[in-house]
């Protein structure tokens, strides 16, 4: 066994970009990533019953719960408002899921941080993938819904992939910026749980934007970034329609900017968490 | 005693090591910065930053080391309680990056870590010792190649698809053991670990320790028994409030050591 060449030098006054760096050691470090994506999913739907199939019912449960009260009570009667409001929570708690799990696996993993190297950025990457895989998961109750209540499904369908990983993206920076700070203070993971719930409402999930008052409704489709991302995600499933390309390139210029600087922010931050945590 | 003679090392065996350095440590410090007092939450952060009273302190954990040590060399790190030696020890792991100064390490670097540190409960031995693995950094075709002398050395296959719940904590620390030691590293890190755990338990941790050594593996190695760094390194380095008292020749500074204790 030729040893000399295996040899990894580590040199701390080497210091290339961390950012660049933590690339090509998240990427030396893909095992790692599958194996929590691996427990995630395991320790999740292990001790269940119904197992995965709760990835499913979650959102069909709300969906349900959702139609009832805005049909019933509101008397909002949108045609295939099922469909619309459950490809809505699908993207939604994607995003909620993933920017949450990122944050309590990198404060969870704070006693692995101190004894062992790793990439930092493997808590939130693989949180990243858990929600991906729970996402696409998450669509075959979609279309099922889709199918039954008679809302087209029509080869867009296939176009999906795209805002997905519009979404992965928006949802990694995030994560890997709120997590940086939630390093620092504990009670960030709380305030966060305050902030998804205003946002959600904020964002034309349950509801069609189409039905806020004017002012309103120019100021979230300007400021809220996961409008454009919903809209995306809903264009290509839920209306059968090619997205408007302009909406598109927005949602992926936010989703870009916003994972260029959460790993900045994070891995320019890495260094010092051993210190912190 | 038996022990003494395990790890004792004749001075031809030191001379035909190759003098490679795999540990170089250059006018290294460490400071962590301590808040006068502790602020753990964002609202209290925000109160003492209105009432301009956010105060810190510098705290030097270690300061101006420098230090090489050759590759197949055992060293013992001595010194009192927070004097600095386990964060020596997290800068040669890559835990933490040097505040000042520089730190070179050749070669893969095992923590010798709380045995079971990353397993969970939820998952079988099985498992968890590839998840295990892959947080030490290794590929599933490495940990395939490993698993089945892991679990022989752990002697768990009866257990190893059953959750680790159910686990005693000895099975636990023994499958925990098993994959730490099972690294083949060319840095081997103890920091004191082998004072927890039985006398079998330490016997076989001794003899892993020995595999490693004669195997070439450089092994850093924290204790503050004097017998055993006496008995199994070389050279001792003595770390006082946070700087390098003395190194050299193991009895030499132990002696040293031992004089400045009882004074």
């Amino acid at each position: 066994m030729n040893k000399a060449d295996q040899f990894s030098v580590y040199d701390s006054a080497q210091q290339r970009s961390t950012a660049l760096e933590e690339i090509r050691a998240i990427f030396q470090y893909r095992y790692l990533v599958v194996q929590f994506i691996r427990r995630d999913l395991l320790t999740r739907y292990k001790r269940s019953v119904l197992g995965v199939a709760w990835t499913m019912l979650n959102p069909l449960g709300t969906m349900i719960i959702l139609t009832i009260v805005f049909s019933r009570v509101f008397g909002a009667n949108k045609e295939g408002y099922a469909a619309y409001v459950l490809s809505g929570l699908v993207a939604w708690n994607f995003f909620a899921q993933t920017t949450n799990a990122a944050i309590v696996h990198l404060v969870w993993g704070g006693s692995l941080l101190r004894r062992i190297y790793m990439p930092r950025t493997a808590f939130a990457v693989s949180a990243t993938g858990t929600g991906l895989v729970n996402l696409v998961l998450s669509l075959v109750p979609l279309l099922l819904v889709m199918l039954v209540t008679g809302v087209p499904i029509r080869p867009t369908v296939f176009l999906i992939p795209v805002p997905m990983l519009f979404l992965a993206m928006f949802a990694l920076g995030l994560g890997l910026l709120i997590s940086t700070v939630a390093i620092y203070f504990a009670d960030i993971a709380e305030m966060y749980q305050i902030v998804l719930t205003a946002w959600m409402y904020l964002s034309p999930v349950i509801y069609s934007y189409e039905i806020l008052p004017e002012p309103y409704r120019s100021w979230i489709m300007r400021l809220n970034p996961m409008y454009y991302l919903l809209t995306s995600f809903r264009a290509p499933v839920y209306s059968g329609q090619v997205p408007d390309w302009s909406e598109v390139l927005i949602a992926g210029g936010i989703s870009f900017v916003t994972l260029l600087v959460g790993w900045l922010v994070f891995t320019g931050k890495a260094d010092e968490f051993a210190y912190r945590v | 005693m038996n022990l003494h003679t395990a790890f004792s090392v004749s001075e031809e065996e030191i001379k035909d090591q190759p003098q490679q350095i795999a540990i170089r440590l250059e006018g290294v410090g460490v400071c962590y910065r301590v808040a006068s007092e502790r602020i753990a939450t964002f609202k209290e952060y925000a109160i003492r930053l209105l009432q301009g009273k956010i105060m810190h302190r510098d705290f030097w954990a270690l300061r101006s080391v420098s230090l090489t040590i050759s590759t197949g060399e055992m060293i013992g790190i001595i010194g009192q309680n927070g004097a600095g030696k386990s964060t020596m020890l997290k800068l040669v792991a890559r835990v933490l990056r040097p505040t000042e100064g520089r730190v070179v390490v050749r070669g893969k670097v095992a923590p010798l870590l709380e045995f079971g540190a990353g397993f969970h409960p939820d998952l079988t031995g099985r498992e968890n010792v590839f998840l295990n693995g892959a947080l030490l950094g290794f590929t599933r075709e490495e940990m395939e190649e490993k698993f089945t002398r892991i679990v022989d050395f752990a002697e768990l296959w009866d257990f190893i698809d059953v959750p680790m719940r159910n686990y005693s904590s000895g099975m636990w620390a023994r499958l925990g053991f098993a994959v730490a030691t099972d690294v083949e590293p060319d840095i081997l890190l103890v920091d004191e670990v082998l004072s927890v755990g039985d006398e079998s338990f330490q016997r076989k941790s001794f003899a892993r320790m020995q595999e490693f050594r004669d195997r070439g593996a450089t092994i850093l190695f924290v204790s503050h028994s004097m017998d055993m760094i006496e008995a199994m390194c070389h050279r001792a380095a003595w770390i006082n409030h946070g700087s390098l008292e003395a190194i050299g020749n193991a009895d030499e500074v132990i002696q040293e050591y031992r004089r400045s204790q009882t004074s």
